[in-house]
């Protein structure tokens, strides 16, 4: 799994959605949702608190041709970019 | 005269039809099969899986602590999905599930299971999406005489006829054993290359699995949805009884995953954090309900719902008390929120022999 260097520079996110508190796979659902009206391109950036996102993250842009950008951890919280394809 | 092979409307001249179907992917081993028996005949394999809200999806491992051995959370459909290249379509349909789990037609299975509903259930909803999608007929990972309700011969052509897709279900694992379907007929799927598998065993599965070199999938015993289970059904159906009602939300359905759950009187229950990543997922659903934990101590945080009188306060907090640090001190004193407002109380921990095994659901 890629997973963004901390001393890298952040993707910026041109949208950011707040999916804490939400079980496997509310995640992903939301994250689908968000990134449909998104141009090509733009970048989503999710925060959760599941730590399933870490796995489910990646495949999840596998499957749907996304490119996943990396995934930092923030103390309990987990926060993932993903570039819509 | 045209020679036949050159003649644009002879069927042998026709480009072949590419055909596309759409299969009900757990994540587990039976439906990535399927899929992979029909994408080795060059069919153009989509699935589709489906969150009703009792999807376990490693749950636990998200409320509690991490046990030191536990396999990394992860949606077994999305990676089996990634496995074998092909689209999923992940589609919420827990709203729309409650009827089924409230008033199956074709009742439980032997615990709050309503596998024949569902199955119907899926089927139909899957087949709804063939205008938006294109593809030409279904497909499931069943194997005939696996599960003991949704997978009985006799049951089978109940779920196609109930869900409106007769003759286009196929189901590669089993489908030499059963009537042949209109996508085998038509000659879009060489019947000769599908399985007729039976029975509860695992054999010939993992056989085929390792023919195709898959080797990352989930065990079987794992199982897919809280309403096999017990312990979770006996919380259900305690929820219905002392509501007065068969209804719940998605809420109720999250909670009853986490926790201990005690009711210690009809009019109130209590659902108690077991360890510290657990209390902080249930610290997220205090609205509307009392959230107890010892002030000065460690312990757990203890929700309490329905309408307690101050005694059953009193009583919780004697609770949340004996599954504290403090349990073995004479008084231990406890914070009680509701709706952002605070008092606390003193009170002596509950002793073990004074809680009732039937407070336990």
């Amino acid at each position: 799994m890629s997973v963004a260097d901390h001393e890298k520079e952040e993707p910026q996110a041109d949208l950011l959605l707040d999916v804490r508190r939400l079980l496997c796979p509310l995640p992903i659902l939301r994250a689908e949702a968000a990134i449909a009206p998104l141009a090509s391109g733009a970048i989503l950036a999710v925060l959760a608190t599941d730590p399933g996102l870490a796995r489910d993250l990646p495949a999840w842009c596998s499957v749907h041709g996304h490119r996943f950008l990396g995934l930092k951890n923030q103390g309990r919280e987990l926060i993932g970019w993903v570039a819509k394809g | 005269m045209m020679h036949p092979s050159t003649d644009p409307l002879t069927p042998s001249a026709a480009p072949k039809k590419q055909v596309f179907a759409l299969g009900l992917l757990s994540g587990g081993l039976d439906s990535m099969l399927a899929a992979r028996l029909l994408m080795e005949q060059g069919i153009r394999v989509e699935c589709v899986n489906f969150y009703t809200g009792f999807c376990i999806q490693g749950h636990t491992g998200a409320m509690r602590n991490p046990e030191p051995d536990a396999r990394p959370a992860r949606h077994d459909a999305l990676h089996a999905a990634q496995l074998l290249g092909i689209k999923l379509h992940l589609v919420d349909i827990a709203e729309e599930y409650v009827r089924i789990v409230t008033d199956p037609k074709h009742g439980y299975g032997s615990n709050l299971n309503p596998c024949l509903d569902c199955k119907i259930f899926m089927v139909a909803r899957a087949w709804s999406m063939k205008e938006r999608l294109g593809f030409d007929f279904l497909f499931t990972g069943e194997v005939l005489g696996q599960r003991p309700m949704s997978q009985r011969r006799e049951n089978l052509p109940h779920i196609e006829r109930e869900a409106g897709v007769e003759g286009w279900l196929l189901r590669p694992l089993c489908a030499t054993r059963l009537k042949a379907t209109e996508p085998e007929k038509l000659g879009w799927v060489d019947r000769q290359r599908l399985r007729g598998f039976s029975g509860r065993g695992r054999k010939p599965q993992m056989a085929l699995a390792e023919q195709f070199g898959l080797r990352d999938y989930p065990s079987p015993a794992g199982g897919c949805c809280f309403l096999t289970d017990v312990n979770y059904s006996r919380k259900l159906q305690d929820l219905w009884h002392f509501r007065g009602e068969k209804a719940y939300t998605m809420e109720d359905i999250v909670l009853l995953k986490a926790g201990r759950h005690l009711r210690p009187a009809p009019r109130f229950k209590v659902i108690v954090g077991r360890d510290e990543t657990e209390n902080r997922f249930l610290s997220g659903f205090r609205e509307g309900r009392w959230a107890i934990h010892a002030t000065e101590l460690a312990g757990p945080l203890m929700l309490v719902e329905g309408q307690p009188d101050d005694e059953d306060l009193t009583l919780a907090c004697r609770l949340a008390a004996r599954f504290g640090q403090g349990r073995h001190l004479p008084q231990v004193l406890l914070t009680v929120e509701r709706h952002g407002q605070q008092q606390t109380r003193l009170v002596t921990p509950l002793p073990a022999a004074e809680i009732p095994p039937e407070w336990y659901l």
